[in-house]
Protein backbone atom coordinates (compact mmCIF):
# COMPACT_ATOMS: atom_id res chain seq x y z
CA UNK A 1 0.00 0.00 0.00
CA UNK A 2 2.68 2.65 1.09
CA UNK A 3 4.28 2.81 -2.36
CA UNK A 4 1.59 2.37 -4.69
CA UNK A 5 -0.13 6.01 -5.68
CA UNK A 6 -2.54 3.95 -7.57
CA UNK A 7 -4.32 0.61 -7.26
CA UNK A 8 -6.67 -0.47 -10.03
CA UNK A 9 -8.98 -3.43 -8.97
CA UNK A 10 -11.21 -5.99 -11.06
CA UNK A 11 -11.81 -2.98 -13.72
CA UNK A 12 -13.99 -3.52 -16.29
CA UNK A 13 -14.85 -1.42 -19.70
CA UNK A 14 -17.19 -2.08 -22.34
CA UNK A 15 -18.01 0.55 -25.26
CA UNK A 16 -20.98 -1.52 -26.41
CA UNK A 17 -23.32 -3.80 -23.82
CA UNK A 18 -21.78 -7.00 -25.04
CA UNK A 19 -17.87 -6.66 -25.41
CA UNK A 20 -15.56 -5.86 -22.90
CA UNK A 21 -12.95 -3.64 -24.25
CA UNK A 22 -10.58 -3.86 -21.11
CA UNK A 23 -11.17 -7.35 -18.98
CA UNK A 24 -10.62 -7.26 -15.27
CA UNK A 25 -7.69 -5.30 -15.19
CA UNK A 26 -5.67 -5.77 -11.64
CA UNK A 27 -2.42 -3.46 -11.31
CA UNK A 28 -0.48 -1.57 -8.30
CA UNK A 29 1.17 1.69 -10.08
CA UNK A 30 4.47 2.30 -7.84
CA UNK A 31 4.65 6.10 -6.74
CA UNK A 32 7.59 8.33 -8.40
CA UNK A 33 8.17 5.44 -11.01
CA UNK A 34 7.42 5.62 -14.50
CA UNK A 35 4.69 2.63 -15.46
CA UNK A 36 4.21 1.92 -19.25
CA UNK A 37 1.70 0.40 -20.81
CA UNK A 38 1.71 -1.36 -24.15
CA UNK A 39 -0.21 -3.62 -26.88
CA UNK A 40 -0.99 -3.68 -29.90
CA UNK A 41 -3.44 -1.54 -31.52
CA UNK A 42 -6.91 -1.66 -29.53
CA UNK A 43 -6.07 -3.96 -26.89
CA UNK A 44 -7.27 -1.28 -24.21
CA UNK A 45 -4.41 0.68 -23.26
CA UNK A 46 -5.75 4.13 -24.10
CA UNK A 47 -9.12 2.70 -22.56
CA UNK A 48 -7.39 1.80 -19.61
CA UNK A 49 -5.61 5.10 -19.47
CA UNK A 50 -8.48 7.26 -19.69
CA UNK A 51 -10.60 5.20 -16.90
CA UNK A 52 -7.65 6.45 -14.53
CA UNK A 53 -9.09 10.57 -14.89
CA UNK A 54 -12.74 9.85 -15.57
CA UNK A 55 -12.40 10.56 -18.95
CA UNK A 56 -15.36 8.55 -20.08
CA UNK A 57 -17.74 9.66 -18.16
CA UNK A 58 -17.43 12.34 -21.04
CA UNK A 59 -19.37 9.35 -23.32
CA UNK A 60 -22.51 8.11 -22.09
CA UNK A 61 -21.85 4.68 -24.36
CA UNK A 62 -18.96 3.58 -22.60
CA UNK A 63 -19.14 1.48 -18.90
CA UNK A 64 -16.53 1.57 -16.15
CA UNK A 65 -17.11 -1.37 -13.80
CA UNK A 66 -14.41 -2.05 -10.37
CA UNK A 67 -12.18 0.51 -8.47
CA UNK A 68 -9.32 2.65 -8.72
CA UNK A 69 -7.86 4.08 -5.80
CA UNK A 70 -5.88 7.15 -5.30
CA UNK A 71 -3.99 7.12 -2.24
CA UNK A 72 -6.31 4.94 -0.79
CA UNK A 73 -9.42 6.59 -1.92
CA UNK A 74 -11.76 5.34 -4.72
CA UNK A 75 -11.70 7.68 -6.91
CA UNK A 76 -15.02 6.17 -9.06
CA UNK A 77 -16.17 7.80 -6.09
CA UNK A 78 -14.77 10.93 -5.92
CA UNK A 79 -16.26 14.46 -8.06
CA UNK A 80 -14.69 13.79 -11.75
CA UNK A 81 -13.15 17.45 -11.95
CA UNK A 82 -11.14 16.87 -8.26
CA UNK A 83 -9.86 13.77 -9.48
CA UNK A 84 -8.89 15.28 -13.01
CA UNK A 85 -7.16 17.88 -11.13
CA UNK A 86 -4.97 15.20 -9.23
CA UNK A 87 -4.33 13.36 -11.86
CA UNK A 88 -3.22 15.18 -14.83
CA UNK A 89 -2.93 14.23 -18.60
CA UNK A 90 -0.92 14.47 -21.56
CA UNK A 91 -2.75 13.83 -25.14
CA UNK A 92 -1.33 11.92 -28.49
CA UNK A 93 -0.91 15.36 -30.12
CA UNK A 94 -0.07 18.27 -29.17
CA UNK A 95 -3.14 20.45 -27.99
CA UNK A 96 -1.96 24.06 -26.77
CA UNK A 97 -5.62 26.11 -26.39
CA UNK A 98 -5.55 27.80 -29.71
CA UNK A 99 -6.69 30.91 -28.42
CA UNK A 100 -4.14 31.40 -25.52
CA UNK A 101 -0.85 32.78 -25.47
CA UNK A 102 2.34 30.47 -24.02
CA UNK A 103 1.76 31.83 -20.78
CA UNK A 104 -2.23 31.80 -20.38
CA UNK A 105 -1.91 27.97 -21.66
CA UNK A 106 0.43 27.76 -18.93
CA UNK A 107 -2.17 29.19 -16.62
CA UNK A 108 -5.05 27.53 -18.09
CA UNK A 109 -5.72 25.09 -14.80
CA UNK A 110 -6.29 27.88 -13.13
CA UNK A 111 -8.46 29.74 -14.95
CA UNK A 112 -10.63 26.85 -15.90
CA UNK A 113 -10.66 26.18 -12.18
CA UNK A 114 -11.64 29.44 -11.41
CA UNK A 115 -9.01 29.90 -8.94
CA UNK A 116 -7.63 33.74 -9.08
CA UNK A 117 -4.00 34.19 -8.82
CA UNK A 118 -1.79 37.41 -8.39
CA UNK A 119 0.33 38.79 -10.83
CA UNK A 120 3.11 38.02 -8.89
CA UNK A 121 2.10 34.18 -8.38
CA UNK A 122 1.22 33.84 -12.21
CA UNK A 123 4.85 34.21 -13.31
CA UNK A 124 6.04 32.38 -10.86
CA UNK A 125 4.13 29.24 -11.45
CA UNK A 126 4.65 29.59 -15.20
CA UNK A 127 8.43 30.07 -14.95
CA UNK A 128 8.48 27.24 -12.35
CA UNK A 129 6.46 25.23 -14.78
CA UNK A 130 8.09 26.18 -17.93
CA UNK A 131 11.29 25.41 -16.18
CA UNK A 132 10.48 22.46 -15.13
CA UNK A 133 9.83 21.10 -18.78
CA UNK A 134 12.68 22.75 -20.48
CA UNK A 135 10.96 25.40 -21.74
CA UNK A 136 12.09 28.50 -20.13
CA UNK A 137 15.13 29.88 -22.23
CA UNK A 138 13.31 28.92 -25.28
CA UNK A 139 10.02 30.93 -24.89
CA UNK A 140 10.72 33.45 -22.04
CA UNK A 141 10.66 36.68 -24.20
CA UNK A 142 8.01 35.47 -25.98
CA UNK A 143 5.59 34.37 -23.62
CA UNK A 144 2.51 36.21 -24.74
CA UNK A 145 2.78 34.97 -28.31
CA UNK A 146 -0.02 32.11 -28.90
CA UNK A 147 1.16 28.45 -27.79
CA UNK A 148 0.26 27.24 -31.54
CA UNK A 149 3.41 29.49 -32.98
CA UNK A 150 5.93 26.58 -31.41
CA UNK A 151 7.27 23.37 -32.75
CA UNK A 152 5.34 20.27 -32.43
CA UNK A 153 8.21 19.04 -29.63
CA UNK A 154 7.56 22.44 -28.12
CA UNK A 155 4.04 22.53 -27.77
CA UNK A 156 4.11 18.92 -26.03
CA UNK A 157 6.34 20.26 -23.49
CA UNK A 158 4.01 23.49 -23.32
CA UNK A 159 1.22 20.87 -22.80
CA UNK A 160 2.87 19.18 -20.21
CA UNK A 161 3.63 22.22 -18.53
CA UNK A 162 -0.01 23.27 -18.26
CA UNK A 163 -0.58 19.55 -17.15
CA UNK A 164 1.83 20.33 -14.53
CA UNK A 165 1.20 23.47 -13.08
CA UNK A 166 -1.79 22.32 -10.95
CA UNK A 167 0.64 19.80 -9.17
CA UNK A 168 -1.06 16.89 -10.03
CA UNK A 169 0.19 13.11 -8.50
CA UNK A 170 -0.07 11.62 -11.39
CA UNK A 171 0.30 11.92 -14.91
CA UNK A 172 -1.18 10.05 -17.29
CA UNK A 173 0.39 10.32 -21.23
CA UNK A 174 -1.35 9.03 -24.57
CA UNK A 175 1.41 8.25 -26.73
CA UNK A 176 2.78 12.11 -26.10
CA UNK A 177 5.62 11.36 -28.61
CA UNK A 178 3.94 9.06 -31.36
CA UNK A 179 3.43 12.83 -32.92
CA UNK A 180 6.88 13.99 -32.47
CA UNK A 181 10.56 13.22 -34.59
CA UNK A 182 13.02 11.35 -33.12
CA UNK A 183 15.05 14.60 -31.43
CA UNK A 184 11.58 15.92 -29.91
CA UNK A 185 11.26 12.79 -28.42
CA UNK A 186 14.07 12.18 -26.77
CA UNK A 187 13.86 15.81 -25.42
CA UNK A 188 10.07 14.72 -23.88
CA UNK A 189 11.91 11.05 -22.52
CA UNK A 190 14.75 13.03 -20.76
CA UNK A 191 12.45 15.37 -19.26
CA UNK A 192 10.00 12.08 -18.00
CA UNK A 193 12.94 10.48 -16.24
CA UNK A 194 13.38 13.70 -14.36
CA UNK A 195 9.91 14.92 -13.73
CA UNK A 196 9.30 11.44 -12.19
CA UNK A 197 10.80 12.46 -8.79
CA UNK A 198 7.72 14.92 -8.54
CA UNK A 199 4.53 13.07 -9.86
CA UNK A 200 4.32 9.48 -11.05
CA UNK A 201 3.43 8.90 -14.71
CA UNK A 202 2.07 6.21 -16.53
CA UNK A 203 2.64 6.08 -20.09
CA UNK A 204 1.02 4.72 -22.94
CA UNK A 205 2.99 3.86 -25.57
CA UNK A 206 3.46 2.12 -28.91
CA UNK A 207 7.15 2.01 -29.26
CA UNK A 208 8.84 -0.73 -27.45
CA UNK A 209 12.12 0.91 -27.13
CA UNK A 210 10.46 3.89 -25.33
CA UNK A 211 9.01 1.84 -22.47
CA UNK A 212 12.38 -0.35 -22.39
CA UNK A 213 14.58 3.28 -22.05
CA UNK A 214 12.22 5.19 -19.50
CA UNK A 215 10.02 2.82 -17.79
CA UNK A 216 10.41 1.22 -14.12
CA UNK A 217 7.17 -0.65 -14.93
CA UNK A 218 6.05 -2.08 -17.98
CA UNK A 219 2.46 -3.52 -18.75
CA UNK A 220 1.56 -5.66 -21.71
CA UNK A 221 -2.28 -5.93 -22.99
CA UNK A 222 -3.31 -8.01 -25.68
CA UNK A 223 -7.76 -7.59 -26.32
CA UNK A 224 -8.11 -5.98 -23.17
CA UNK A 225 -6.13 -8.22 -20.57
CA UNK A 226 -3.61 -7.36 -18.85
CA UNK A 227 -1.27 -9.90 -19.74
CA UNK A 228 1.83 -9.57 -17.85
CA UNK A 229 3.01 -6.60 -15.49
CA UNK A 230 5.81 -6.09 -13.71
CA UNK A 231 9.72 -4.73 -13.92
CA UNK A 232 10.79 -3.54 -17.43
CA UNK A 233 13.62 -5.18 -17.72
CA UNK A 234 12.52 -7.99 -16.67
CA UNK A 235 9.33 -8.45 -18.98
CA UNK A 236 12.09 -7.73 -21.93
CA UNK A 237 14.19 -10.14 -21.31
CA UNK A 238 12.59 -12.73 -19.99
CA UNK A 239 8.60 -12.62 -20.78
CA UNK A 240 6.73 -15.05 -18.81
CA UNK A 241 3.40 -15.41 -21.18
CA UNK A 242 3.79 -16.49 -25.06
CA UNK A 243 1.83 -13.25 -26.48
CA UNK A 244 4.53 -10.91 -24.44
CA UNK A 245 6.98 -12.65 -26.28
CA UNK A 246 5.53 -12.57 -29.74
CA UNK A 247 4.69 -9.00 -29.74
CA UNK A 248 8.15 -8.50 -28.35
CA UNK A 249 9.26 -10.05 -31.42
CA UNK A 250 7.20 -8.15 -33.53
CA UNK A 251 4.60 -11.33 -34.70
CA UNK A 252 1.55 -9.09 -33.17
CA UNK A 253 0.36 -5.55 -33.41
CA UNK B 1 -1.63 2.09 -84.65
CA UNK B 2 -5.18 1.79 -83.33
CA UNK B 3 -3.33 2.57 -79.77
CA UNK B 4 -2.61 5.85 -80.98
CA UNK B 5 -6.14 6.74 -82.24
CA UNK B 6 -7.17 5.63 -79.17
CA UNK B 7 -4.82 8.25 -77.02
CA UNK B 8 -5.80 10.98 -79.31
CA UNK B 9 -9.45 10.24 -79.05
CA UNK B 10 -8.67 10.39 -74.91
CA UNK B 11 -6.84 13.45 -75.37
CA UNK B 12 -9.58 15.45 -77.72
CA UNK B 13 -12.34 14.43 -75.07
CA UNK B 14 -10.17 15.40 -72.08
CA UNK B 15 -9.58 18.75 -73.52
CA UNK B 16 -13.39 19.07 -74.48
CA UNK B 17 -14.61 18.21 -70.74
CA UNK B 18 -11.98 21.22 -69.60
CA UNK B 19 -12.94 23.27 -72.03
CA UNK B 20 -16.72 23.00 -71.09
CA UNK B 21 -16.10 22.95 -67.32
CA UNK B 22 -14.43 26.32 -67.82
CA UNK B 23 -17.10 28.12 -70.12
CA UNK B 24 -20.03 27.36 -67.91
CA UNK B 25 -17.99 28.19 -64.92
CA UNK B 26 -16.91 31.71 -66.60
CA UNK B 27 -20.77 31.80 -67.27
CA UNK B 28 -21.22 31.43 -63.66
CA UNK B 29 -20.01 34.51 -62.77
CA UNK B 30 -21.27 36.68 -66.03
CA UNK B 31 -24.25 37.81 -63.91
CA UNK B 32 -22.13 39.16 -61.14
CA UNK B 33 -19.91 41.32 -63.12
CA UNK B 34 -22.75 42.82 -65.02
CA UNK B 35 -24.87 43.40 -62.31
CA UNK B 36 -22.07 45.54 -60.62
CA UNK B 37 -21.00 47.09 -63.89
CA UNK B 38 -24.59 48.24 -64.56
CA UNK B 39 -25.32 49.32 -60.91
CA UNK B 40 -21.94 50.75 -60.48
CA UNK B 41 -22.35 52.73 -64.17
CA UNK B 42 -25.63 53.65 -63.62
CA UNK B 43 -25.51 54.67 -59.83
CA UNK B 44 -21.97 56.53 -59.48
CA UNK B 45 -22.98 59.84 -60.61
CA UNK B 46 -25.57 60.71 -57.73
CA UNK B 47 -23.59 59.15 -55.44
CA UNK B 48 -21.51 61.79 -53.85
CA UNK B 49 -21.31 63.27 -50.15
CA UNK B 50 -25.03 65.04 -49.96
CA UNK B 51 -26.23 61.81 -51.28
CA UNK B 52 -25.57 59.43 -48.18
CA UNK B 53 -25.60 62.76 -45.54
CA UNK B 54 -29.16 63.87 -46.52
CA UNK B 55 -32.44 62.40 -45.84
CA UNK B 56 -35.24 61.38 -48.77
CA UNK B 57 -36.08 64.44 -50.62
CA UNK B 58 -39.47 64.79 -51.24
CA UNK B 59 -41.39 64.68 -54.64
CA UNK B 60 -42.29 67.96 -55.39
CA UNK B 61 -38.50 69.54 -54.06
CA UNK B 62 -36.94 66.84 -56.82
CA UNK B 63 -39.16 67.94 -59.45
CA UNK B 64 -38.03 71.17 -59.36
CA UNK B 65 -34.46 70.49 -59.37
CA UNK B 66 -34.59 68.41 -62.08
CA UNK B 67 -36.17 70.98 -64.14
CA UNK B 68 -33.69 73.85 -62.95
CA UNK B 69 -31.24 70.67 -64.96
CA UNK B 70 -29.61 70.69 -60.96
CA UNK B 71 -29.23 67.44 -59.11
CA UNK B 72 -31.88 65.38 -57.09
CA UNK B 73 -31.29 67.31 -53.31
CA UNK B 74 -30.97 64.71 -50.54
CA UNK B 75 -30.28 61.24 -50.31
CA UNK B 76 -30.49 58.21 -47.74
CA UNK B 77 -29.43 59.19 -44.71
CA UNK B 78 -32.35 57.77 -43.09
CA UNK B 79 -31.81 54.79 -44.97
CA UNK B 80 -28.01 54.15 -43.73
CA UNK B 81 -29.32 55.25 -40.05
CA UNK B 82 -31.97 53.01 -39.89
CA UNK B 83 -30.26 50.32 -41.67
CA UNK B 84 -27.50 50.96 -38.99
CA UNK B 85 -29.65 50.84 -35.77
CA UNK B 86 -31.83 47.66 -37.06
CA UNK B 87 -29.07 45.94 -37.68
CA UNK B 88 -26.88 46.83 -34.30
CA UNK B 89 -30.60 45.57 -32.62
CA UNK B 90 -31.07 42.74 -34.61
CA UNK B 91 -27.73 41.65 -33.57
CA UNK B 92 -27.51 41.81 -30.09
CA UNK B 93 -31.18 40.03 -30.23
CA UNK B 94 -29.68 36.97 -32.56
CA UNK B 95 -25.67 36.45 -31.86
CA UNK B 96 -26.33 35.38 -28.16
CA UNK B 97 -29.15 33.51 -28.26
CA UNK B 98 -27.53 31.89 -31.83
CA UNK B 99 -23.99 31.25 -30.24
CA UNK B 100 -25.99 29.40 -27.17
CA UNK B 101 -28.43 27.62 -29.22
CA UNK B 102 -25.47 26.51 -32.18
CA UNK B 103 -23.29 25.59 -28.67
CA UNK B 104 -26.28 23.24 -27.15
CA UNK B 105 -26.52 21.44 -31.21
CA UNK B 106 -22.55 20.83 -31.81
CA UNK B 107 -22.57 19.06 -27.77
CA UNK B 108 -25.51 16.91 -28.13
CA UNK B 109 -25.35 15.27 -31.93
CA UNK B 110 -27.22 12.21 -31.00
CA UNK B 111 -29.46 13.89 -28.70
CA UNK B 112 -33.06 13.83 -30.43
CA UNK B 113 -34.30 17.07 -29.22
CA UNK B 114 -31.07 18.74 -30.61
CA UNK B 115 -31.85 16.88 -33.88
CA UNK B 116 -35.86 18.59 -33.59
CA UNK B 117 -34.03 21.74 -32.59
CA UNK B 118 -31.81 21.30 -35.87
CA UNK B 119 -33.91 20.41 -38.49
CA UNK B 120 -36.69 23.43 -37.30
CA UNK B 121 -33.80 25.82 -37.72
CA UNK B 122 -33.49 24.65 -41.21
CA UNK B 123 -37.25 25.03 -41.89
CA UNK B 124 -36.67 28.74 -40.20
CA UNK B 125 -33.83 29.24 -43.26
CA UNK B 126 -36.14 28.36 -45.68
CA UNK B 127 -39.12 30.45 -44.48
CA UNK B 128 -39.99 33.40 -46.69
CA UNK B 129 -39.12 36.43 -45.72
CA UNK B 130 -42.15 38.20 -46.37
CA UNK B 131 -43.76 35.43 -43.77
CA UNK B 132 -41.46 36.65 -40.94
CA UNK B 133 -42.67 39.73 -41.77
CA UNK B 134 -45.87 39.17 -41.72
CA UNK B 135 -45.89 36.91 -37.99
CA UNK B 136 -43.72 39.98 -36.38
CA UNK B 137 -46.65 42.59 -37.37
CA UNK B 138 -49.22 40.35 -36.11
CA UNK B 139 -46.45 39.42 -32.90
CA UNK B 140 -45.02 42.74 -32.46
CA UNK B 141 -46.50 45.65 -34.54
CA UNK B 142 -50.27 45.17 -33.62
CA UNK B 143 -50.03 44.54 -30.04
CA UNK B 144 -47.18 47.37 -29.81
CA UNK B 145 -49.46 49.92 -31.45
CA UNK B 146 -47.11 51.18 -34.12
CA UNK B 147 -44.55 50.23 -36.84
CA UNK B 148 -40.88 50.49 -35.31
CA UNK B 149 -37.58 49.76 -35.54
CA UNK B 150 -37.62 47.31 -32.46
CA UNK B 151 -40.15 45.25 -34.78
CA UNK B 152 -38.01 45.81 -37.97
CA UNK B 153 -34.55 44.09 -36.10
CA UNK B 154 -37.17 41.36 -34.77
CA UNK B 155 -37.50 40.51 -38.01
CA UNK B 156 -34.27 40.66 -38.72
CA UNK B 157 -33.38 38.89 -36.20
CA UNK B 158 -35.01 35.83 -36.58
CA UNK B 159 -33.60 35.91 -39.98
CA UNK B 160 -30.07 35.63 -38.94
CA UNK B 161 -30.70 33.27 -36.08
CA UNK B 162 -30.78 30.05 -38.07
CA UNK B 163 -27.64 31.17 -40.01
CA UNK B 164 -25.45 32.20 -36.88
CA UNK B 165 -26.68 28.65 -35.02
CA UNK B 166 -25.37 26.93 -38.26
CA UNK B 167 -21.99 28.50 -38.03
CA UNK B 168 -21.49 28.25 -34.63
CA UNK B 169 -22.17 24.58 -34.62
CA UNK B 170 -20.13 24.06 -37.69
CA UNK B 171 -17.52 26.17 -35.97
CA UNK B 172 -17.76 24.31 -33.01
CA UNK B 173 -17.73 20.62 -35.02
CA UNK B 174 -14.40 21.60 -36.55
CA UNK B 175 -12.23 21.92 -33.13
CA UNK B 176 -10.85 18.52 -32.74
CA UNK B 177 -12.30 16.50 -29.46
CA UNK B 178 -9.11 16.72 -27.67
CA UNK B 179 -9.39 19.70 -26.93
CA UNK B 180 -12.16 19.73 -24.78
CA UNK B 181 -11.22 16.46 -23.38
CA UNK B 182 -7.65 18.56 -22.63
CA UNK B 183 -9.73 21.29 -21.06
CA UNK B 184 -11.87 18.65 -18.72
CA UNK B 185 -8.56 17.10 -18.27
CA UNK B 186 -7.22 19.89 -16.43
CA UNK B 187 -10.47 19.19 -14.02
CA UNK B 188 -12.51 22.53 -16.18
CA UNK B 189 -16.05 22.32 -15.31
CA UNK B 190 -18.17 21.97 -18.35
CA UNK B 191 -19.25 25.87 -18.36
CA UNK B 192 -15.75 27.26 -18.28
CA UNK B 193 -14.35 24.57 -21.10
CA UNK B 194 -17.17 25.89 -23.70
CA UNK B 195 -16.37 29.74 -22.59
CA UNK B 196 -12.94 29.63 -22.14
CA UNK B 197 -11.64 27.12 -24.25
CA UNK B 198 -14.61 25.90 -27.29
CA UNK B 199 -16.01 29.35 -28.33
CA UNK B 200 -12.87 31.46 -28.14
CA UNK B 201 -11.05 28.73 -30.16
CA UNK B 202 -13.77 28.89 -32.96
CA UNK B 203 -14.56 32.98 -32.34
CA UNK B 204 -13.39 33.61 -36.00
CA UNK B 205 -15.52 31.38 -37.71
CA UNK B 206 -18.24 32.00 -35.33
CA UNK B 207 -17.67 36.24 -36.07
CA UNK B 208 -17.65 35.46 -40.04
CA UNK B 209 -21.19 33.92 -39.71
CA UNK B 210 -22.12 36.62 -37.94
CA UNK B 211 -21.05 39.18 -40.88
CA UNK B 212 -22.50 36.75 -43.69
CA UNK B 213 -25.93 36.71 -41.35
CA UNK B 214 -25.35 40.67 -41.54
CA UNK B 215 -24.87 40.51 -45.09
CA UNK B 216 -27.92 38.75 -45.90
CA UNK B 217 -30.56 40.59 -44.07
CA UNK B 218 -29.05 43.96 -44.41
CA UNK B 219 -30.84 43.80 -47.73
CA UNK B 220 -34.24 42.45 -46.93
CA UNK B 221 -36.79 44.88 -47.78
CA UNK B 222 -40.47 42.69 -47.31
CA UNK B 223 -40.17 42.02 -43.91
CA UNK B 224 -39.20 45.62 -42.79
CA UNK B 225 -42.33 47.05 -44.99
CA UNK B 226 -44.37 44.93 -42.34
CA UNK B 227 -42.54 45.85 -39.51
CA UNK B 228 -40.31 48.73 -39.34
CA UNK B 229 -42.60 50.82 -42.21
CA UNK B 230 -40.24 53.81 -42.99
CA UNK B 231 -39.42 57.16 -42.55
CA UNK B 232 -38.51 60.28 -44.48
CA UNK B 233 -36.21 61.66 -41.54
CA UNK B 234 -33.05 60.63 -39.91
CA UNK B 235 -33.87 59.98 -36.14
CA UNK B 236 -32.68 57.25 -33.67
CA UNK B 237 -36.35 56.60 -31.97
CA UNK B 238 -36.41 52.50 -31.81
CA UNK B 239 -39.81 52.77 -30.68
CA UNK B 240 -40.48 54.80 -33.80
CA UNK B 241 -40.92 53.82 -37.64
CA UNK B 242 -37.70 53.57 -39.49
CA UNK B 243 -36.06 53.60 -42.77
CA UNK B 244 -33.55 51.00 -44.38
CA UNK B 245 -31.58 51.40 -47.65
CA UNK B 246 -33.28 48.44 -49.57
CA UNK B 247 -36.73 50.40 -48.54
CA UNK B 248 -36.02 53.28 -50.00
CA UNK B 249 -34.76 51.21 -52.90
CA UNK B 250 -38.10 49.92 -53.38
CA UNK B 251 -39.98 54.09 -52.92
CA UNK B 252 -37.55 55.39 -54.64
CA UNK B 253 -38.55 52.96 -58.11
CA UNK B 254 -42.62 53.63 -56.86
CA UNK B 255 -41.35 57.33 -57.28
CA UNK B 256 -41.02 58.31 -61.14
CA UNK B 257 -39.30 61.52 -60.24
CA UNK B 258 -37.23 59.59 -57.70
CA UNK B 259 -36.23 56.58 -59.65
CA UNK B 260 -32.74 58.23 -60.64
CA UNK B 261 -31.67 57.58 -57.12
CA UNK B 262 -32.46 53.97 -57.36
CA UNK B 263 -29.00 53.46 -59.13
CA UNK B 264 -26.93 55.25 -56.84
CA UNK B 265 -28.63 53.58 -53.29
CA UNK B 266 -28.63 50.05 -54.96
CA UNK B 267 -25.04 51.12 -55.35
CA UNK B 268 -24.72 51.97 -52.00
CA UNK B 269 -26.05 48.92 -50.56
CA UNK B 270 -23.92 46.46 -53.10
CA UNK B 271 -20.74 48.15 -51.52
CA UNK B 272 -21.65 47.74 -47.99
CA UNK B 273 -22.54 43.77 -48.62
CA UNK B 274 -19.23 43.27 -50.55
CA UNK B 275 -17.38 45.41 -48.10
CA UNK B 276 -19.21 42.87 -45.38
CA UNK B 277 -18.69 39.92 -47.60
CA UNK B 278 -14.46 40.49 -48.42
CA UNK B 279 -14.43 41.47 -44.49
CA UNK B 280 -15.38 38.31 -43.17
CA UNK B 281 -13.67 36.07 -46.07
CA UNK B 282 -10.24 37.92 -44.95
CA UNK B 283 -11.45 37.19 -40.95
CA UNK B 284 -12.11 33.69 -41.62
CA UNK B 285 -8.58 32.93 -43.46
CA UNK B 286 -6.81 34.95 -40.55
CA UNK B 287 -8.66 32.59 -38.10
CA UNK B 288 -7.98 29.13 -39.93
CA UNK B 289 -3.79 30.57 -39.36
Amino acid sequence: MSNNIIEIKNLNISYSSNVLSVKNVNANIIKNEITAIMGPSGCGKSTLLRAINRMHDLYNNIKVDGQIFLNGTDIMKMQAIDVRRKIGMVFQRPNPFPNMSIAENVLAGYTLNGLHLNKHEKAEIIERCLKSVGLWEEVKDVQTKKGTFLSGGQQQRLCIARALALQPEVLLMDEPTSALDPIATARIEELLLELKKDVSIIIVTHNMGQAKRIAYNSMFMYLGELIEYGDTQKLFNNPMHEQTKSYLAGHVG
Amino acid sequence: MNNTINNTRRLVTSRGIHLLVCSLSIITSIPLVFIIGKVFFEGIHNLNLQFITKPTPNTFNAMIAINNGENIPGGIANGIVGSFIMLILASIIAIPIGILCGTYLAENRHNKFAKCISYMTDLLQGTPSIIIGIVVYAWVVIPSHGYSAIAGSIALAVMMLPLIVRSTEEALKMLPDSLKESSLALGGSYGKTILKVLLPSASGSIFTGVLLAVSRVVGETAPITFTALGCSMVHWNIDQPMSSIPLLIWQFYNDPILQPLVWSASLFLLIFVLFINISAKIINNKSKK
